[in-house]
C-alpha cells in the first residue's frame, strides 16, 4: 500500500468514526426497520388488499398480504443499516440501498394506509395520474426557480409570479367574453406566459438594476400578486359576469392511450400538463446541452470569472430570470385555465413554496426538481385518498392536515440535510458588479 | 440630441421645495426615502382608482375617514395595528443578527395557538386577572420562541436556511392550527358548540383590559407591544447582548474570532423574535377576538416584514409604520363601502410602499434624496450570511 493510500483509507476511517450523515441516516433505517418488523407487522391487520388498477366493480390488481411486504420493507432498511456501518468497500451499495430504502416509502405508506383502513382496495394507478396532474404547477414553479437561482438571482416570489399570470389570464379570457372559443382560451394561455414574463422583468429588475435584497423582492411580489389579482377579480372580472369558463379538454397521447385499463388513467391529460413534460425536458436540454445553459449555470457559480471569459453576466441573468418567468406564467395558467376554468383569491395557495421546496429537494438540477414535485404531488394527492379512505391508528383517524403538511416536513428534513446536502448555486444572492 | 434632464421634466421644481420642506420642517433625514414612498405609492394608487372610473380623492377621504373619522374608527384603527407591531419587530429584530425570519405568521400562529388554549382552561376564571393575564401573555410568547427557535437551531446545528425553514414551518403549524381548532373526533381545541372552527372563548379573567372605557376595542395590548419596541431598541442600542446581535449580523467571522457565540445569539435571536410575534398573537386573542382562528393571522407575517422595512428595521418607527399600515387596513371597509371599489387597493398600495422602500434607489433617483446611510437591506449585508 503507498503512503497515499494509507492516507486516504485513514482519512475515510476518520470520516466513519465522526459518524457522518450517511452513518445517521443508516441507523435512523435500521431502527425503523426493526420497528416496522418487530412492532407494526405483527399487530396489522393481515386481511388481503389490493392494489387496484381500474374503477369498481371487480377491478383488475395486485393483492398483497400487508405484514408480508412490511416485513420485506423492514428487512430493507436493516440491510441498508448493515451496510451503512459496515466497511468503507460496502458505502457504494450502502448509498445505493439508502436511495432504494427512501423510495421504499411511497410503498410502505400505501400498503400501510391501506391495512390501517376499512378499505379492501384502492386504484393506484388513479392515484398515480392524480399525482402526475398535481406536480405540473410544481415542476413549472420548480423550473422557474432553477433557471432564476442557477443565473444567480434567488427567486422565492414563484408564488405571485404564477398568481398573477393565472389573474391576469383569466381576466383578458373573462375579458374577450368569447367563451368555447379554443383560439381565445389559447391567446388568454399566451398572455399568462407573458404576464409571468413582465412579472419576473420586475423582479430581475429589482434585483439586477437596483439591487434590491432578493429576498425582499421576491415578497414584494408575492404581496403585490395578491392585491393586483384580487382588485382585477372584483374590478375586471366579476364585471364581466363571465366568472367561469371552459378550460383546457384533456389530450390523449396517441396509442399509449388507448391500452387497456391504465391508458386513460395515465396518458390522457390537459396540454399544460403534457407542456411541463417538455419544459422540464427543454430545461434540462438547454441548461446542460448548450453554451448558453453553461452560461448561465457559470453566473450563477462564479460571475466573476464568467465575465472573465466575456460572457455578459446582467444580460444573462435578465434573459434567465425572465424566460424562468414565462414557466411561471405557464404554471399560473394551470390553475385558472386548466385545472379550473376561473379565477379565486389566492387560488394558487402556496404551490410557488411548494415548488421552491421541490427545487431544494432536488438540489438546483431540473430532474431532481422534477422529482420533487412528483413527491409532493404525490403527498398532495396522497393526502386527498387518505381522506377518502378513513385511516385508522388504534381508533383515532389520521386527520387529513398531516397529510398536506407533509411536503412541508418532508423539505425541512431535507433541508436540514439528512437525505444529503442541499447547496445552492455558489453566487445565489449577491448583486454582481461588472469590473471596471 | 440634448437629453431631457430632470429640470426641463419639473421633477426636481416640487420635490426638490418638497424636500426642503421636509428638511426644514422637521428632522426626518433616515425616513425620507420612506415617506416619498408612502407618497409615490398614493399617487400611483390614485392612478389605478381613476381609471376604473373613482375620483381617488372622493375614495381617498373616505379611506382617511375609515382610519380615524371618529373615536371608534380611531381605536379600531390603533387595535388593528397591534399585532403588526409584533409581527414586524419579530423580523426586525432578526434581522439585525442577519437572520431574514419570514416565519413571523408561523410564529403568531403558534403563539395564539398557545395562548388561546392557556386562556381556556378551566381553572383560569379562578385566578384574578393579575395572574391570568400575565399567564396568557406568556403563554402565547413561549409558544412564539418555540416555533421561532426552531428554525435558530435547524440554521446552526444543520446549516438549513432560515428562509426556507420558516416558510415550511409557517404552512406546518398552519395546517397543525387547522386540525386542532377543526377537529371534531377527536376534539383538540375546538369550541364544539361553534358552528364555525374556532377554540373556546378565553375565560373572563384573561381578557385584556381596555384602555379607555368608552372604547371597548382599544385593549391593553397597544401600550405592552410600543413598550416592547421600546424595550428592543434598549436592548439593541445600550445592551450588550445587543452588541453582540448586531456584530454576528455584520460579520459572524468577526463576532466568533471575538470570542463571542454565535450561535447561542442566532438561536437567542430567533427565539426572542419569535417571542415577539407570539406576544402579538396572545394580545391579539386577549385583547380582541377572545378565540382563536387560523386566519387572524393570515399574511401578517409578509405585512410585517413590508413594515419593518418601512420602519428601516428601527423599532421606534416601527411604531408609526404598524399605525400606517393597520389604520389602512382598518379604514379600507368604508372606502370600499363609499367608494364602491375592491379593497384590494389598500393592498396594492402596501405592496407598492413596500417595492419602492425596498428598491430606494429608485425613490432617491426620482427624488434625488441623497444616500446617506447604507439601506439594511441592500443585499450585501444579509447575503453575508445567506
Amino acid at each position: 500500500m503507498t503512503t497515499f493510500e494509507q492516507a486516504a483509507s485513514l482519512a475515510r476511517l476518520h470520516e466513519r468514526v465522526r459518524l457522518d450523515r450517511g452513518t445517521i441516516t443508516g441507523l435512523l433505517f435500521g431502527l425503523l426497520g426493526v420497528t416496522l418488523i418487530a412492532g407494526v407487522a405483527p399487530t396489522i391487520d393481515s386481511t388481503t388488499r389490493q392494489f387496484n388498477f381500474e374503477r369498481p366493480p371487480d377491478p383488475a390488481g395486485i393483492r398483497f398480504h400487508p405484514p408480508t411486504w412490511i416485513i420485506t420493507i423492514g428487512v430493507l432498511y436493516l440491510l441498508t443499516a448493515a451496510l451503512s456501518l459496515g466497511s468503507p468497500a460496502a458505502q457504494r451499495w450502502a448509498r445505493l440501498t439508502r436511495v432504494l430504502s427512501a423510495l421504499s416509502f411511497i410503498p410502505l405508506t400505501l400498503v400501510l394506509s391501506l391495512a390501517l383502513s376499512d378499505n379492501a382496495g384502492t386504484n393506484v394507478v388513479n392515484l398515480l395520474g392524480q399525482s402526475l396532474v398535481l406536480a405540473t404547477p410544481l415542476a413549472l414553479g420548480a423550473t422557474t426557480g432553477l433557471w432564476s437561482e442557477r443565473s444567480g438571482i434567488i427567486n422565492i416570489g414563484i408564488e405571485g409570479t404564477m398568481l398573477t399570470s393565472a389573474g391576469v389570464g383569466y381576466m383578458i379570457y373573462a375579458l374577450l367574453g368569447n367563451a368555447n372559443s379554443a383560439f381565445w382560451l389559447w391567446f388568454s394561455i399566451v398572455i399568462a406566459i407573458l404576464a409571468g414574463g413582465l412579472v419576473a422583468a420586475l423582479h430581475a429588475v429589482l434585483s439586477i438594476r437596483f439591487e434590491v435584497n432578493q429576498i425582499v423582492s421576491g415578497v414584494v411580489i408575492n404581496l403585490f400578486a395578491l392585491g393586483l389579482t384580487g382588485f382585477l377579480r372584483s374590478e375586471v372580472i366579476f364585471k364581466t359576469g363571465n366568472t367561469s369558463g371552459v378550460s383546457t379538454s384533456d389530450i390523449g397521447l396517441p396509442l399509449l392511450s388507448s391500452i387497456p385499463v391504465v391508458g386513460t388513467q395515465l396518458f390522457s391529460g390537459g396540454p399544460i400538463y403534457w407542456m411541463m413534460y417538455l419544459v422540464v425536458f427543454g430545461t434540462w436540454l438547454v441548461m446542460f446541452r448548450t453554451p448558453w445553459g453553461l452560461r448561465v449555470r457559470s453566473c450563477g457559480e462564479n460571475p466573476h470569472a464568467a465575465e472573465t471569459l466575456g460572457i455578459n453576466v446582467l444580460r444573462i441573468r435578465y434573459q434567465s430570470v425572465i424566460l424562468g418567468g414565462f414557466i411561471a406564467g405557464l404554471g399560473g395558467a394551470w390553475f385558472s385555465m386548466e385545472s379550473q376554468a376561473g379565477f379565486d383569491n389566492n387560488m394558487t395557495n402556496a404551490a410557488g413554496f411548494i415548488a421552491l421546496a421541490a427545487l431544494i429537494f432536488g438540489k438546483w438540477t431540473p430532474w431532481g426538481a422534477f422529482s420533487g414535485a412528483l413527491l409532493f404531488g404525490f403527498s398532495r394527492a396522497l393526502g386527498t385518498r387518505l381522506q377518502f379512505l378513513g385511516v385508522e391508528v388504534s381508533g383515532f383517524e389520521i386527520p387529513s392536515e398531516f397529510f398536506q403538511s407533509l411536503p412541508f416536513v418532508v423539505t425541512l428534513v431535507v433541508v436540514a440535510g439528512a437525505v444529503g446536502q442541499s447547496i445552492p448555486p455558489a453566487a445565489a444572492g449577491q448583486p454582481f458588479h461588472r469590473s471596471k | 440630441m440634448r437629453q431631457l434632464s430632470k429640470t426641463d421634466l419639473g421633477i426636481t421644481g416640487v420635490s426638490g421645495q418638497l424636500h426642503r420642506f421636509l428638511t426644514q420642517a422637521w428632522r426626518l433625514q433616515p425616513l425620507y426615502v420612506s415617506l416619498y414612498a408612502i407618497l409615490l405609492s398614493f399617487l400611483i394608487g390614485g392612478i389605478l382608482i381613476s381609471v376604473i372610473g373613482v375620483n381617488p380623492l372622493t375614495a381617498y377621504w373616505a379611506l382617511l375617514r375609515g382610519m380615524v373619522g371618529d373615536g371608534n374608527k380611531l381605536a379600531g384603527s390603533l387595535a388593528r395595528s397591534v399585532p403588526f407591531i409584533g409581527s414586524a419587530l419579530a423580523l426586525a429584530f432578526a434581522f439585525r443578527a442577519g437572520l431574514f425570519n419570514i416565519g413571523a405568521e408561523g410564529q403568531l400562529l403558534a403563539g395564539g395557538l398557545t395562548a388561546a388554549y392557556v386562556g381556556a382552561l378551566s381553572w383560569m376564571g379562578n385566578l384574578p386577572g393579575i395572574l391570568t393575564i400575565p399567564l396568557i401573555l406568556m403563554a402565547g410568547t413561549l409558544g412564539g420562541a418555540i416555533w421561532g427557535g426552531i428554525p435558530g437551531v435547524l440554521r446552526t446545528k444543520t446549516g438549513a436556511h432560515e428562509v426556507i425553514s420558516t416558510i415550511m414551518l409557517n404552512s406546518v403549524v398552519l395546517f397543525v392550527a387547522r386540525w386542532m381548532v377543526g377537529s371534531r373526533d377527536p376534539v383538540v381545541l375546538r369550541d364544539t358548540e361553534s358552528t364555525v372552527p374556532r377554540t373556546k372563548t378565553i375565560s373572563d379573567t384573561a381578557v385584556l383590559p381596555e384602555l379607555v372605557d368608552s372604547l371597548p376595542t382599544l385593549h391593553f395590548g397597544l401600550l405592552a407591544l410600543t413598550g416592547l419596541c421600546f424595550v428592543v431598541a434598549f436592548i439593541n442600542n445600550r445592551t450588550s447582548l445587543g452588541f453582540e446581535i448586531q456584530t454576528v449580523g455584520l460579520n459572524p467571522h468577526a463576532a466568533h474570532y471575538a470570542g463571542m457565540n454565535v450561535h447561542r445569539v442566532i438561536v437567542l435571536t430567533m427565539a426572542a423574535s419569535g417571542a415577539f410575534a407570539g406576544l402579538a398573537a396572545a394580545s391579539e386573542i386577549s385583547g380582541t377576538s377572545g378565540y382563536f382562528q387560523p386566519g387572524t393571522f393570515f399574511l401578517m407575517g409578509f405585512d410585517g416584514i413590508a413594515i419593518a422595512l418601512l420602519a428601516r428595521t428601527q423599532p421606534i418607527a416601527i411604531i408609526a409604520a404598524s399605525l400606517l399600515w393597520g389604520s389602512m387596513l382598518s379604514g379600507a371597509p368604508l372606502m370600499q363601502q363609499e367608494a364602491n371599489m375592491s379593497i384590494d387597493v389598500v393592498r396594492i398600495i402596501q405592496a407598492l410602499v413596500l417595492l419602492f422602500v425596498a428598491a430606494d434607489a429608485m425613490v432617491r433617483y426620482l427624488f434625488k434624496v441623497r444616500k446617506q446611510d447604507q439601506s439594511p437591506f441592500q443585499a450585501n449585508t444579509i447575503g453575508a450570511t445567506l
